[in-house]
């Protein structure tokens, strides 16, 4: 008797999901799924490595957002090193991690609005795939296209100085960093030829917001109407309400805005987050505990953030947070396209950030590191540019990790991205018999409006590797598109 | 006094001493000899054989070869850096060595070697043989996946009466580096950051310290391997 045997899914491929589409008997769309069909295994890999080593080790989860891992590991490291939880560090290791933080947040969503996202806006997400991308863009607005690469050039070189390479850095160590800013380096940034300075940084992501708004006013309805559904948003926010992306405690509200938690100890969130698992995905399924399974799922990232905190501290964007608030009348934001107007705004926060940290003269400080009493467990969380990012680890008497749970920011999202898919499937595909090409950009655009981190194919070059299956009432395939 | 004599070195006229071996006397006549086990001020141990060179014909380890008169040796030809390149990649094949995740990338001599053999996959099929990493000293980790068994730490880290705080433990290719229980208790934080450094890997790393030399400032981010000797003229 012959036997089949199937490998998959492939391991440590980036970026492939897989989309199934249910239909009823009337050919209506009853459910659909977005399968992430990747295996990493970092959970357990770094089971038995010492617990200094994690925060480099770990980071190589991504090439896109690794600043993301490897301050959230390092913060959980602090913990263990006895430096306190993200307040216990010397006023430069404090500093120069933020710094190298709002640089990544800079770059990363630099080059999702730029590289990714302005070809639907800019070109229209039925245009030609052929023309439908960064390529695209640039032969038609050669200036835009200058500005998204050169911005992205900007928040690069900066985590260069900070964490010692642009891509998996060293910078941040147990219970600080491992260097400072010189006068060379800051001066670099602040003063730096055009259009490589903070203040054209600032210029550009304000103008970066002009277009999008450009593009909302003429588009408002397709804006606020695609995907459009409510949600619980959970972020960190600084103690006194105030946007942060560093450090925080979590804050959860529901769709009228209303508090579920408020400044929550991270370090206690197995006590505030559950994870589900179901059977057709490997990534997991993230909700408060405190509202089930069912009711506690929740969004993260930038439309979130702008949703639960109470203001922005930097006084341009937080002229923008102000209008962006109005929108929905101080209620939270729940349409999904708006994650790109929440994205711009935290653009041009970071910017403003950037700029005044530089001038600060505690980068120049030489107290770089804090130590104390070793710990056995510690959690770090920071908002990635995706949303929260969770690490925890414990260790054993020698130093060695014995248990590591992540939670990336795309695992919080999962289940609104699900809910996100569905919402297009049945506008797009209901009593459809082919799904077309514009189909299926329209189930991309949805799962791109939360950056996801499985789009890191997407990074390369404008395309998910994205299969959409479309199945009959018992299960058989009536319809598939790969590419 | 030590008698002078003369040799080439792919052809280079060279003076040493007689006697002394023959990386030594290339250095000081601005060559360079790659080695791993070898470390300054110490006696010679081939172990690693990086270093060979051939020697009027003969394939030798320079390292534990004294120098005579009118020795011919040939060094970077393309026969010989081809044995070297293979004992390097046989070394890489060998172990577990994950560089991107390693505190010693950057600083570590074998992999500086790797970059300086330009070399890009090793031409042997890699092991990845199961080893443990051994935390239980409450100073040292020994990470048995990265070392290459030159016996460095053994024969350079000494207490003050002359006593290796490593020695060998099994044998055949279960070989492997043990700290001497009876001098455990003498490995402080600067006997541990010493070993670290002694190893020309990152099998031996002092702890709950990680990464405090930024990129930029590790040994051979400036300067590759070897060019402290070939730049001087």
């Amino acid at each position: 008797m012959s036997r089949k045997i199937t490998i998959e899914p492939v391991t440590r491929v980036e970026g492939h999901g897989k989309v199934t589409i249910h239909l009823d008997k009337a050919g209506e769309v009853s459910q659909s799924r977005l399968h992430i069909v990747e295996f990493r295994g970092f959970e357990r890999f770094v089971q038995g490595r010492p617990y200094w080593e994690v925060p480099v080790l770990v980071q190589r989860l991504c090439g896109i957002c690794p600043v993301s891992h490897h301050l959230a590991a390092a913060k959980a490291v602090d913990v263990i090193a006895g430096a306190g939880t993200g307040d216990g560090l010397t006023v430069t290791g404090d500093k120069m991690r933020r710094l190298m933080h709002y640089a990544q947040f800079f770059q990363s969503h630099v080059l999702h609005f730029f590289h990714l996202v302005s070809p639907d806006l800019l070109l229209g997400v039925d245009a030609d795939p052929a023309i439908r991308n960064i390529i695209g863009v640039a032969l038609q607005h050669k200036d835009l296209a200058v500005q998204g690469v050169m911005m992205r050039k900007f928040g690069q070189e900066l985590i260069e100085v900070t964490a010692g390479k642009k891509i998996h850095g060293t910078g941040a160590i147990p219970g600080g960093v491992n260097k400072n800013l010189s006068i060379e380096e800051r001066d670099r940034f602040l003063k730096g030829a055009d259009p490589l300075n903070a203040d054209k940084m600032i210029e550009w992501s304000v103008a970066a917001l002009d277009l999008f708004k450009d593009y909302y006013g003429k588009n408002k309805e397709t804006v606020d109407g695609f995907s459009h559904f409510p949600s619980n948003h959970l972020s960190l926010v600084r103690k006194d309400g105030a946007l942060d992306f560093y450090h925080g405690g979590i804050r959860a509200v529901d769709s009228e805005g209303n508090k579920i938690i408020d400044y929550a100890d991270y370090q206690d969130y197995t006590n505030i987050i559950g994870e589900g698992v179901k059977s057709w995905s490997y990534m997991k399924f993230p909700y408060l505990l405190s509202l089930g399974e069912e009711e506690g799922w929740y969004r993260v990232g930038p439309l979130a953030r702008l949703n639960t905190c109470d203001f922005i501290p930097s006084p341009l964007a937080q002229k923008e947070f102000e209008i962006f608030r109005a929108h929905t009348n101080g209620k939270p934001n729940n349409m999904c396209m708006h994650y790109h107007w929440a994205r711009i705004i935290e653009i041009l926060h970071s910017a403003e950030v950037i700029k005044e940290l530089l001038e600060d003269p505690d980068l120049q400080g030489t107290d770089l590191v804090a130590t104390g009493e070793r710990k056995d467990e510690g959690v770090g969380l920071v908002e990635a540019p995706r949303g929260t990012l969770f690490h925890h680890y414990n260790v054993n008497e020698d130093d060695q990790i014995t248990m590591c749970n992540l939670i990336v920011s795309t695992t919080n999202n999962n289940v609104p991205m699900n809910k996100a898919v569905n919402f297009v499937a049945k506008a797009q595909m209901s009593g459809q018999a082919e799904i077309t090409e514009p189909m299926m950009n329209m189930v991309e655009v949805a799962i791109r409006a939360y950056d996801p981190c499985l789009s890191c194919a997407t990074h390369a070059l404008g395309e998910m590797p994205l299969e959409v299956t479309m199945l009959d009432a018992d299960g058989n395939e009536i319809t598939s598109r790969k590419r | 006094m030590s008698e002078f004599v003369s040799f080439k070195i792919d052809g280079k006229q060279c003076m040493g001493r007689a006697g002394e071996y023959i990386t030594e006397a290339a250095e000081r006549n601005s060559i360079y000899i790659p080695t791993l086990c070898n470390y300054k001020d110490t006696a010679p141990k081939a172990s690693c054989r990086v270093c060979t060179v051939k020697v009027n014909g003969r394939v030798m380890t320079s390292c534990t070869t004294p120098l005579q008169e009118g020795m011919e040796i040939e060094n970077e030809t393309a026969e010989i850096q081809d044995i070297r390149s293979g004992i390097i990649e046989l070394l890489f094949a060998e172990g577990n060595h994950l560089c991107p995740s390693c505190e010693k990338s950057g600083s570590c001599e074998l992999q500086a070697l790797g970059y300086r053999f330009r070399m890009m996959v090793p031409r042997f099929p890699y092991l990845f043989p199961v080893r443990e990493i051994d935390a239980s000293h409450p100073r040292l980790i020994k990470d048995h996946n990265r070392c290459i068994l030159c016996k460095r730490c053994v024969r350079v880290m000494k207490d003050e009466k002359g006593r290796s705080f490593f020695a060998f433990y099994k044998r055949g290719a279960k070989l492997e580096i043990t700290v001497a229980p009876e001098l455990a208790d003498k490995i402080t934080d600067e006997v541990a950051q010493k070993a670290m450094d002694v190893c020309p890997t990152g099998a031996l790393l002092r702890k709950r310290q990680g990464w405090d030399v930024p990129v930029g400032k590790r040994l051979f981010d400036m300067k590759p391997i070897g060019s402290e000797f070939e730049q001087v003229k």
